[in-house]
């Protein structure tokens, strides 16, 4: 019950300032379509640089928090989510407002995040501390076979090519190691006098997330956003919760499945989203209903996409392994502070950890209280030009990407980098296990080589990293998330094939 | 094989593999090598990988990625040609809030879907970057206390 000791720090007014401009600017920027909560933290985070470090986690944990309910608004009301997590919440959500029950699909959708929400949370609350302990028995070898594991579980679940997607993760790694080596300061891969101090996470974060979906916009040209936003009409909120309690199996199953899935570094908010949906039809007694604006399907998707953000931030305070690509970006924000987090994240720093976290526990709330509130408003930020929307990405990525070391070599890392991922995203590889493998290179080279030294010293390298039980564990998680992804690629090929031969 | 002409993985896959070979080269024949070994071990799947990939192209086995087509690329190309000159060149030769102005400007000019002979379209894209500009210098000149560069300013 530590984090009630530090409940308190949430409530000083700078601290209760700023998540209140999260979650309120998440719910904005998250209704957004084309603004992913990645990408929002992203941009936010060389704001958080003159901020206490426990204020910009309390900043950022709240606009994650807050766009993954906000993508919902524009999820129900064009039917263009505003986050993949939100894809799951167009099924039902939209048909919904298209009968004149809008408002009720948003309440549905705030109240379920909510509830989904505060559930994860609390799984953060008492499962990270435990895990933390477990955690001290990792050695060197073990975080490196942790690190290899974290790139190649987003490289094969997130990718629609497992060998593209182990490739972004192959040419993260590859990027983390430009620079100066740690141990004997040797330079390495410096093609250009702005790699000298190696990659920043942050710019590379900016153009990685920011720039491809800022060129997406220009590629659809001068054309008119014409999404039509249906008028919201009242309904009373005590209706609502009524609703929402009147269907607790589509909650529960939600809840449940969404916080099982955010454990799993490397599926994310849209897989939870819509396992939860599909879940929750197959054990409806009214299946027939999905997909003809059914409560359930609202409220399963979207406790689901909230309740996967607190236990997403396990594997990430625990092991330092971040478990998405927007717990990667939290990394990057905890790294720019100082903070290296793991084990001892708990003990030495119990003062910024408890209050981010309880953070995220009031802003569940705050978020459901100001999404009732503006939800209306908020689908209107979908009719801001696309254009508009490109500038006003560019110049902060620009402004951010320059703002963390007054260097315009980040600038042109955040650039290169962008214009790179685009055209590499446009032929089938994948932002998140590139972005995975540059923030865990740095953790997996340390690992292998401090490994390497006591295996010299000691037993032998191969016995050293492939003997102990915790280290085969993550080799044969590593081989079979490998061999699951392999599988269902040929599957899904197979089926493709048989589909096109019988059209 | 999907509807992308075979040549265009070709060419992407192709350099790709060459960026692969090329940084196992560079790990393998580097000095010195002790600085070195995790980037060999990374490099060789690298390299691996990207030659699996080239050759996936080559055989016309490619399944994902869409492509570039040629009315996204001439919808892109001058946004794409404004942000390369921006971020590469006009931030640090003019100043920020110069080239950011006029970037963005050129951007909205560009992209806009509203008609260019109406004087209001005029206005309204003159005001939104005042607007930006006005936001971008309180958050980060005022706020955030960064100094950028001012060059023609200076």
């Amino acid at each position: 019950m530590e984090f009630l000791f530090y409940m308190g720090d949430v409530f000083t007014p700078i601290n209760f300032g700023l998540l209140l401009l999260g979650t309120i600017g998440g719910l904005i920027l998250g209704a957004t379509p084309g603004l992913s909560p990645t990408m929002t933290v992203a941009l936010m985070i060389p704001f958080t640089f003159k901020l206490e470090p426990q204020q910009g986690l309390i900043l950022l944990g709240a606009a994650y928090t807050s766009t993954v309910a906000g993508g919902a608004v524009s999820a129900i009301l064009l039917k263009i989510p505003g986050a993949p997590a939100n894809i799951a919440t167009t099924l039902d959500g939209h048909t919904m407002a298209q009968n004149g029950q809008g408002a009720k699909a948003l309440q549905l959708s705030f109240i379920a995040s909510a509830i989904g929400g505060l559930f994860g949370v609390f799984l953060l609350i008492f499962l990270t501390p435990v895990l933390a302990t477990w955690a001290l028995a990792f050695g060197p070898s073990e975080l490196f076979w942790l690190a290899i594991l974290g790139v190649t579980v987003i490289g094969t679940l997130d990718s629609s090519s497992v060998v593209k997607g182990l490739l972004s993760g192959c040419i993260g790694l590859w990027l983390a190691t430009i620079g100066f080596d740690d141990i004997m300061g040797a330079q390495r891969f410096i093609f250009h006098p702005a790699l000298g101090g190696g990659i920043n996470v942050i710019p590379a974060l900016i153009g990685l997330f920011a720039i491809p979906q800022v060129i997406s916009m220009f590629a659809k040209g001068r054309a008119n956003v014409d999404a039509e936003i249906i008028t919201v009409q009242r309904h009373p909120i005590g209706a609502a919760f009524r609703e929402i309690f009147n269907r607790k199996r589509a909650l529960g199953i939600g809840t449940a499945v969404g916080s099982i899935i955010g454990l799993i570094p490397g599926v994310g908010g849209q897989i939870a989203g819509l396992v939860a949906y599909d879940q929750s039809k197959k054990m409806s007694p009214e299946a027939d209903k999905f997909g003809t604006g059914h409560p359930e399907g609202v409220i399963a998707a979207e406790s689901a996409n909230n309740a996967m953000v607190g236990p997403s931030l396990v594997p990430l305070l625990t092991l330092s392994i971040p478990g998405s690509p927007t717990a990667a970006v939290l990394l990057g924000g905890l790294l720019i502070h100082g903070i290296f987090p793991g084990p001892a994240l708990f003990t030495q720093y119990p003062q910024v950890v408890w209050p981010f976290i309880n953070s995220m526990l009031i802003g569940q709330i705050l978020m459901c209280v100001f999404g009732l509130m503006i939800a209306g408003w908020a689908a209107n930020v979908a009719r801001v030009p696309r254009a508009v929307m490109a500038a006003v990405v560019l110049g902060l990525a620009v402004f951010g990407s320059y703002s963390v070391q007054n260097s315009m070599g980040d600038v042109y890392v955040m650039a290169s980098l962008g214009l790179a991922m685009h055209f590499l995203e446009r032929f089938g590889f994948s932002a998140a296990p590139l972005v995975l493998g540059l923030i865990l290179g740095p953790i997996a080279e340390a690992n292998f080589m401090q490994g390497a030294m006591i295996a010299n010293a000691t037993v032998g390298q191969m016995t050293y990293f492939f003997t102990g039980w915790l280290n085969w564990l993550l080799i044969v998680i590593v081989i079979a998330s490998i061999s699951y992804s392999v599988w269902m690629e040929l599957r899904q090929r197979r089926y493709t094939t048989k589909e096109d031969a019988s059209a | 094989m999907s509807d992308l002409p075979r040549t265009q993985h070709i060419i992407a896959s192709g350099a790709i593999a060459a960026i692969g070979m090329t940084v196992a080269y560079i790990s393998y024949t580097q000095e010195p090598a002790g600085a070195f070994v995790f980037p060999r071990l990374i490099a060789t799947v690298f390299a691996v990988l990207a030659i699996w990939t080239f050759a996936k192209a080559v055989l016309g086995r490619t399944k994902v990625g869409q492509g570039l087509s040629g009315s996204d690329m001439r919808n892109l190309l001058p946004g794409l040609i404004v942000t390369l000159v921006y971020a590469f060149w006009a931030a640090k030769e003019l100043g920020f809030y110069t080239a950011t102005t006029i970037a963005f400007f050129i951007l909205l000019t560009l992209y806009d879907p509203a008609p260019h002979n109406a004087p209001k379209t005029w206005i309204k894209r003159v005001l939104i970057t005042a607007g930006f500009m006005a936001v971008m210098y309180g958050l980060f000149a005022m706020l955030l206390n960064v100094f950028t560069p001012r060059e023609i300013f200076s």
